[in-house]
């Protein structure tokens, strides 16, 4: 593979919907492999139409997306669909076949695996989140946290180059929240989380990125993007109550 | 909260039917009610034959009778016609009980009341030995047209997602003193409806960015394939074939 290449570069990437709406206005943002970068923002900043154009959903009207080096493009889609992972807020739209093992084999079979190899990236996946014990249960019985899990091992058996997560904590019980944060902080790839958690992206990822009004506001450690105050309400963010970022770990 | 809906239809259990690849089940299903069908309605010791094979299918199924006659009920509507029959027929009349029935209508019910209750028990022997799941893959197997195995298999998979979204719609509509008493109320469970209509049609398009963000091309791949082999084809074959021998001796009895 083409070593080297950060795993996703944005480039003066800009996109107006259909209807004449402009979402994003010229984002640029680089991430090396191996990052865990939190990408905040209020709701309508943009964020969801930036990561609809990582995995080629939506094609960009001005500006260029890569991953680790390959430019997005039409004749590009199979692949770089296999190197973005996109894991869907709400896990009833992730887990659309009858079982687990079926949903997790979706993706590699699409790449072409069948037999013995893929079940052991099925296995090897489930096994990542701590949910191979559910491999033959229908995603409807799985609690909310489960189904999250399973939802993020259907894009690790696509053996991705990086994972971009759509709000992984909303909806999650504490202890749920917890486990996912360990199972993610496990795992050996590059990770891109869009999140209002603020407390979970200082958590979770060294670095932030701030989108606002279509454009990457700031870009810094999460720590001292959450201590500045000023920034934070410039673009509708907040604390959760009682929660004080000290700019330099206490 | 949405979880643990069973299907209370299919009994798991680890019996021969159970094993049996689904495809040789359903195939055995479809041409025994064909042979059924196919058999004389004045031979009704044929009958009898039939309901034996399928009481034996039911006992190596380990399926109590008891849950074949409470599923039974979906033929109620069937047996309602059926026994208006002989009142609104036409023809020689004769007498029973004092009512005054038509011989060709009696006929016509008990052919209809025969017929269908043998293919109801059938098909609920199928689904109590066969998960629903293994059904559509049997069908796939059988070479059903691939789009429509798939809408049921998605069927499958989001009618409790479904089902859980109108519980909390009806919930919601109650908590705010909705009262469903008679028609003025018709209304508002047509705009419940219609907008759970553009939820699950909303949903449908997430779910296709899912699918298309993991290399979907409009094709469903294989991930499960069941074999069935010639000892499965020959065991699941009994049934109809010796449905069709009742049939083929009820018709050179005459």
């Amino acid at each position: 593979m083409t070593s080297g290449s950060p795993s996703l570069t944005v480039s003066r990437l800009a996109y107006a919907y259909p209807d004449g709406t402009q979402a994003l206005y010229g984002v640029d943002l680089t991430i090396e492999r191996g990052e865990r970068v939190a990408l905040l923002g209020p709701n309508g900043a943009g964020k969801t139409t930036l990561v609809m154009h990582l995995n080629g959903i939506l094609t960009a009207g001005h500006g260029t997306v890569e991953v680790a080096g390959l430019p997005v493009r039409a004749d590009t889609l199979r692949e770089i669909r296999r190197r973005v992972g996109l894991v869907f807020q709400d896990p009833d739209d992730q887990l659309f076949m009858p079982t687990v093992r079926e949903d997790v084999a979706f993706g590699p079979a699409n790449l072409g695996l069948r037999g013995a190899e893929l079940d052991r990236r099925v296995r090897d996946a489930l096994e990542r989140v701590g949910m191979l014990d559910a491999i033959d249960r229908p995603p409807h019985h799985l609690s909310f946290g489960q189904r999250r899990r399973v939802a993020v091992a259907t894009v690790l058996a696509m053996e991705p180059e990086i994972l971009v997560l759509d709000e992984p904590s909303s909806n999650l019980d504490p202890a749920s929240r917890r486990e996912l944060a360990e199972i993610l902080k496990s795992l050996d790839v590059t990770v891109l989380m869009v999140t209002h958690d603020l407390p979970y992206a200082l958590e979770l990822c060294e670095r932030s990125l701030v989108m606002s009004e279509g454009v990457i506001a700031a870009d810094g450690p999460t720590r001292a993007l959450l201590a500045d105050e000023r920034l934070l309400a410039a673009h509708r963010l907040e604390l959760p109550y009682g929660f004080a970022v000290p700019a330099q770990p206490g | 909260m949405s979880a643990g809906h069973h299907h209370p239809i299919y009994r798991p259990a680890d019996t021969p039917v159970h094993r049996l690849p689904p495809q040789c089940k359903l195939a055995a299903v479809v041409a025994f009610a064909v042979f059924v069908v196919a058999t004389p309605r004045e031979r009704f010791w044929a009958f009898a034959v039939d309901a034996l094979l399928l009481a034996a299918v039911a006992a190596a199924a380990r399926v109590p009778a008891g849950a074949i006659v409470r599923r039974m009920a979906v033929e109620v509507p069937f047996v309602l016609f059926a026994l208006a029959i002989p009142l609104i027929g036409t023809g020689e009349r004769v007498q029973v009980l004092g009512l005054s029935l038509s011989a060709p209508g009696l006929w016509a019910a008990w052919n209809i009341l025969a017929k269908a209750t043998l293919g109801v028990v059938a098909s609920i022997l199928l689904a109590a030995t066969t998960e629903p799941r293994m059904m559509l893959l049997g069908a796939e197997r059988l070479r059903l047209p691939r789009l429509l195995v798939q809408i049921a298999t998605f069927m499958l998979r989001y009618l409790d997602v479904i089902l859980d979204q109108m519980r909390r719609m009806r919930v919601a509509r109650e908590s705010r003193g909705f009262v469903a008493r008679d028609l003025r109320q018709a209304p508002v469970l047509a705009k419940s409806a219609g907008a759970l209509f553009i939820r699950s049609y909303e949903r449908g398009e997430r779910v296709h960015l899912a699918m298309l963000s993991r290399g979907y091309t409009g094709e469903m791949p294989t991930i499960r394939d069941i074999s069935a082999t010639g000892r499965d084809w020959a065991m699941a074959g009994m049934l109809p074939c010796l449905a069709a021998v009742t049939a083929l001796l009820a018709w050179s009895t005459t």
